[in-house]
């Protein structure tokens, strides 16, 4: 397998993360595949920590579709996604499975890496925001150390 | 004695259409899409994910139409939905520490690292009401200046001085409220999940409660933070971890004193709330209700209060329970009620037979 930029983890946080609509302009077209597992949803229970940083506590669920693909070659993909978008999921599996063939290269260009800089944008442009809402702090002399 | 009672199916078929009719409205203004109750109400969106225990906000904003703005009953549309979702497992425990914050702000370091950052805030607001947004027009354009990394907890400043209690990390799996009822008392990771999705009112009247001194806590927010989080799941068929999505999250940490015991240097405690969505009113009632309960691990005294009797907080925080049992009075109690008619008339008639005699 060829090397790509992101490791299989990332690049299946990439497909999943990635809106549904960005996903399919960008991967339109998918190969012929056989399904594993047929999209499915369900839920994730997320934890939290107490006190951020202690033991975990359940803070509650989110929606999550999964789906399984086995490519006509052989090569077999994983999703899991965020929500409760089935064409994701599968659209998802299927690019996950293409990454594990000799067209990762080609893939990771294409499809990883604009989301890779959607979600950078993305991040800094809330960062900007909150940036300019930083408080700068005017202190005043007033004459008490005299 | 039951009696089989039928009837009142065209009745019900009736007043669902007029439900249905009166949702809509008037039909010469414009229906509400659900995309924009999600992107437009996304506080009440918030609300209806952290209490309804799980994060769509489409389907919470689908929920707030279906219920008419009722957020209750949205939140009883989402708790409704979720028993019919098979559970795929766990997240990782999120890290709130690498939160992409869009609001940190605290109260006890005026200049700390990162700074304190307003965020899309309604404090500072003069609360007059705004008639330009009875109006069309464009909404501004927030301005932009150098980024906000991720930024330090400030718990982590005192907790470095050994000036606040440690809290260490550890993997246990935590009970789970929604696979096991609730079971009395209840260890502080199942507290904080049903605080979680508590009542938001009801946390914030009891919260009010301990400030106004049932049940002393002298909280400080040492620091409130909203933003997204990844939700990382390990994907069971690969053994690898993947940061499947992200949840924008709550989360207020108070300092709070404590004067020490035989064992233990007086130091700083912690109370701790996580709530889903922005809702900042809800994370900090939470995190004072947190260390209200805690009385007991930390020596305290039990002064009584509601706040610190983990019963009356903990069975009665969940409104879908609470408007279950509470509106279910309104439903056919004929047979009841016509036993005590009985009895009461009996007791009268006896009476005043007593009186003649």
């Amino acid at each position: 397998m060829p090397a790509t930029p992101h490791t299989r983890a990332e690049a299946m946080g990439l497909l999943a993360r990635a809106r549904p609509e960005r996903l399919a302009e960008l991967a339109p077209d998918l190969p012929g595949h056989a399904m594993l597992r047929a999209p499915e949803t369900g839920a994730v229970m997320v934890q939290g920590r107490q006190g951020g940083t202690g033991a975990p506590f359940n803070l509650g669920e989110m929606t999550v579709t999964r789906c399984a693909v086995r490519l006509d070659c052989g090569a077999i993909g994983h999703a899991w996604v965020q929500g409760r978008d089935k064409g994701h999921a599968r659209r998802a599996a299927v690019l996950d499975a293409l990454l594990q063939t000799d067209r990762a290269a080609e893939l990771a260009a294409t499809i990883l890496a604009p989301l890779a800089a959607d979600e950078t944008a993305r991040h800094a442009s809330q960062a900007a925001r909150a940036g300019a809402t930083r408080v700068e702090f005017f202190t005043m002399v007033r004459g008490e150390d005299e | 004695m039951y009696v089989a009672v039928k009837g009142g199916e065209q009745a019900i078929d009736n007043a669902h259409a007029w439900l249905a009719e009166s949702r809509r409205g008037d039909v010469a203004i414009p229906e509400l899409s659900v995309a924009q109750i999600r992107e437009q109400m996304a506080l009440a969106v918030g609300r209806v994910m952290a209490e309804g225990s799980l994060y769509d906000a489409d389907l919470a904003a689908l929920a707030i139409k279906q219920a008419r703005g009722d957020l209750i009953e949205a939140i009883f549309l989402i708790r409704a939905y979720r028993t019919t979702l098979p559970r795929f497992g766990a997240s990782r425990p999120v890290d709130t520490g690498a939160m992409a914050a869009i609001r940190r702000i605290s109260a006890t370091y005026k200049d700390l690292p990162g700074g304190q950052v307003l965020g899309p805030t309604f404090d500072y607001t003069h609360r007059l009401l705004d008639f330009a947004l009875a109006a069309e027009g464009e909404a501004p354009v927030a301005p932009q200046a150098a980024p906000v990394g991720p930024v330090p907890r400030v718990t982590g400043f005192l907790d470095r001085e050994g000036l606040i209690e440690p809290e260490p990390a550890c993997d246990d799996p935590p009970p789970d409220l929604t696979r096991e009822p609730l079971d009395l008392p209840a260890g502080r990771a199942l507290r904080l999940q049903s605080l979680a999705r508590g009542d938001e009112g009801f946390l914030l009247g009891l919260a009010y409660s301990s400030q106004r001194g049932f049940g002393r806590t002298h909280p400080f927010v040492g620091e409130l933070r909203i933003g997204e989080v990844m939700v990382e799941v390990e994907i069971p068929e690969l053994g690898l971890c993947v940061a499947i999505g992200a949840i924008t999250l709550t989360e207020c940490e108070t300092v709070n004193q404590f004067t020490g015991s035989k064992t233990q240097p007086a130091q700083f405690t912690r109370g701790y709330g996580l709530v889903m969505g922005q809702s900042e009113r809800k994370a900090i009632a939470m995190s004072l209700v947190d260390r209200a309960l805690r009385w007991q691990e930390l020596g305290e005294e039990d002064s009584g209060a509601p706040v610190q009797d983990q019963e009356f907080v903990l069975m009665h925080a969940d409104n879908i329970q609470a408007t279950g049992f509470l509106e279910h009075i309104k439903l056919p109690h004929y047979v009841d009620f016509q036993s005590e008619l009985e009895l009461v008339r009996r007791l009268r008639a006896s009476a005043a037979q007593e009186a003649a005699e």
